[in-house]
């Protein structure tokens, strides 16, 4: 994986002490903007990426030369107006397009691997916080990220209350399930009974865990769609054939497509790193961070907080944004709230979703003329 | 905007938190916002109405008054709005409780049944009636739990439930309701307004 090329690093010289225990110095976050930032810094959006996402948000991903993650949604005249907004995003410490990371080397010179420290979603934000001293930013007109992303949204606002106007987090939640650990663990468990994983000792591409990088994906990629988009899209078609093989060859096209999946997927993606950023996803807990009370997490910001859920999102669920919308409401601070009609499941937030896209570009444009 | 909404900004003082309950398009929001400098919220079913009142700028949730209303703390606004709704729910009584908990001051409004153009309909067409406020049928109607001003008066005076004001609108004049002219008011206003406390 050439991630070297086309990317923008900050070094980022202060130490930062991460939950862990450790402390990181001197390290790289790799991060691109799109738009300009005005003359009065007030038109900057920050947007985090999801689990599997980079920096690269619209537009040509220069690495893997395919569309950005989030074109539907950011980019001229769309809901994220790049002609009017300037927004930042990074890839997360951690992961494997540039930021610091298990592919990168310890000050011995050797890959760090499974010796890179366990980070948290606190250790990715309080990183990316770098970034506003970086651009002079001293307010944010925005966050937002779903997914993974929301809950790197939720945690900014709640370090750093007063360093943004407005708070989008969406189909996120304040607190890994049960069931959402479970899924990540059984990525995990899938690399790691790769026998080229090597307790993440691997160091070429030709020896590495692509093979259980691409079952964890497939697995993950199930839990991105619902059931009724699935069905719709694939139903039992059969896979360039007429009749079933009696074999165990991809004869559905549903087969089919997870294969594809998982193969485009290790091209791009770092076994370790999915380890890494899974682990983090799930020790988010930030109502634990407050003694058990969420509403303690957002007690000092005044941002203006608009949550979005996704009707066919059983992976994060409405009623777990629904539980951020209701500790926000107990302590009376400004939030709205949306679940958007969607059968694409969780991965709706990246499609094209016109009622979702005119939600937010609405929020947003609005929320500025208020400015 | 509707008469009703003028006679309700009315009664709300500038720079006060209001939340308005089944805010709809958010049209009163909206002329609070911006004539009363009002901090307004809104609370909507209806997934349609809340992307228009967030095309308008406007901060609604998406919920159900029945099912949603428990997360705000008590006391939390200085008046919550129920326009023409309070019929429309499964328990209303429920829902009149908690717009007076989570409000210091509630104002609700609702379609009159006492109305003489609705007892006339019954009466002479022995169907059940359809007027301006009423517009649907019988089967389509989103109304439970259809009352009367003078329902709506005795049964807040029974749970010692504070009337501030009551007023009658009919078309564009808009009247005070007290004791003696109840009976009136119960037959020439097609809509009540309360500005209530407990």
């Amino acid at each position: 994986m050439n991630t070297e090329k086309n990317i923008k690093t900050l070094i980022v010289k202060k130490p930062l002490k991460l939950d862990c225990g450790k402390t990181i110095k001197d390290f790289p976050i790799a991060y691109e903007t799109y738009g300009s930032l005005n003359s009065k810094k007030d038109n900057a959006i920050l947007v985090f990426h999801a689990l599997t996402g980079d920096q690269f948000i619209t537009g040509i991903n220069p690495v893997t030369n395919k569309e950005g993650w989030w074109s539907y949604a950011v980019g001229p005249d769309k809901a994220i107006n790049t002609n009017k907004y300037f927004v930042i995003c990074s890839n997360v410490i951690g992961g494997c397009m540039g930021s610091y990371g298990p592919s990168h080397k310890d000050p011995d010179q050797k890959i760090f691997g499974t010796n890179f420290p366990v980070i948290t979603i606190n250790d990715m934000v309080n990183a990316q916080y770098n970034l506003l001293e970086h651009f002079g930013i001293d307010k944010l007109f925005s966050i937002t990220g779903g997914s993974m992303g929301g809950m790197q949204v939720l945690q900014f606002i709640s370090n750093f209350p007063d360093k943004s106007k407005t708070v989008i987090p969406i189909a996120t939640t304040s607190s890994h399930s049960a069931q959402n650990i479970a899924f990540n663990e059984l990525g995990r468990q899938a690399i790691t009974a790769d026998s080229n994983w090597k307790e993440g000792n691997y160091t070429s591409n030709d020896t590495n865990p692509g093979k259980g990088l691409a079952v964890a994906r497939m697995a993950a990629h199930i839990t991105y769609l619902s059931k009724k988009g699935l069905q719709e899209k694939f139903g039992r078609k059969l896979q360039e054939r007429e009749d079933l093989k009696f074999g165990f060859d991809a004869d559905f096209q549903i087969e089919s497509y997870l294969r594809y999946q998982g193969s485009v997927f290790v091209d791009r993606f770092d076994a370790n790193s999915y380890l890494y950023i899974t682990r983090a996803m799930d020790y988010f807990d930030l109502a634990k961070q407050f003694n058990g009370n969420l509403s303690e997490a957002f007690k000092n910001t005044n941002a203006k907080f608009f949550i979005i859920s996704f009707t066919s999102d059983w992976l994060y669920p409405t009623q777990e944004n629904k539980d951020i919308v209701i500790a926000l409401n107990s302590i009376g601070a400004d939030v709205g709230f949306v679940e958007i009609e969607s059968d694409k499941g969780h991965d709706s937030f990246l499609l094209d979703v016109p009622d979702f896209l005119s939600a937010l570009k609405n929020f947003l444009d609005k929320s500025y003329e208020e400015n | 905007m509707k008469n009703e909404f003028k006679v309700i900004a009315n009664l709300i003082e500038k720079d006060k938190k209001v939340l308005d309950v089944g805010c709809a398009d958010g049209t009163l929001m909206k002329f609070l916002k911006d004539n009363k400098n009002i901090n307004i919220r809104g609370l909507e079913i209806s997934k349609e109405k809340v992307q228009e009142c967030i095309a308008k700028g406007l901060t609604v949730i998406e919920g159900n008054a029945e099912k949603d209303l428990k997360q705000f703390p008590d006391k939390s606004f200085d008046y919550v709005v129920l326009s023409q709704t309070l019929q429309a729910f499964l328990n209303p009584e429920l829902v009149l409780d908690e717009l007076l908990r989570v409000g210091k001051k509630a104002i609700v409004t609702i379609p009159n049944f006492g109305y003489w153009k609705v007892r006339f309909h019954l009466l002479l067409k022995g169907t059940m009636p359809i007027t301006k406020t009423l517009p649907d049928e019988w089967y389509n109607t989103p109304n439970l739990h259809m009352c009367t001003i003078k329902d709506f008066f005795h049964f807040v005076k029974s749970k010692d439930i504070k009337i501030f004001k009551s007023l009658a609108l009919n078309n564009l004049n808009s009247s005070i309701i007290n004791k003696s002219n109840l009976g009136v008011k119960n037959l020439f206003a097609d809509l009540g307004i309360f500005l209530i406390e407990k």
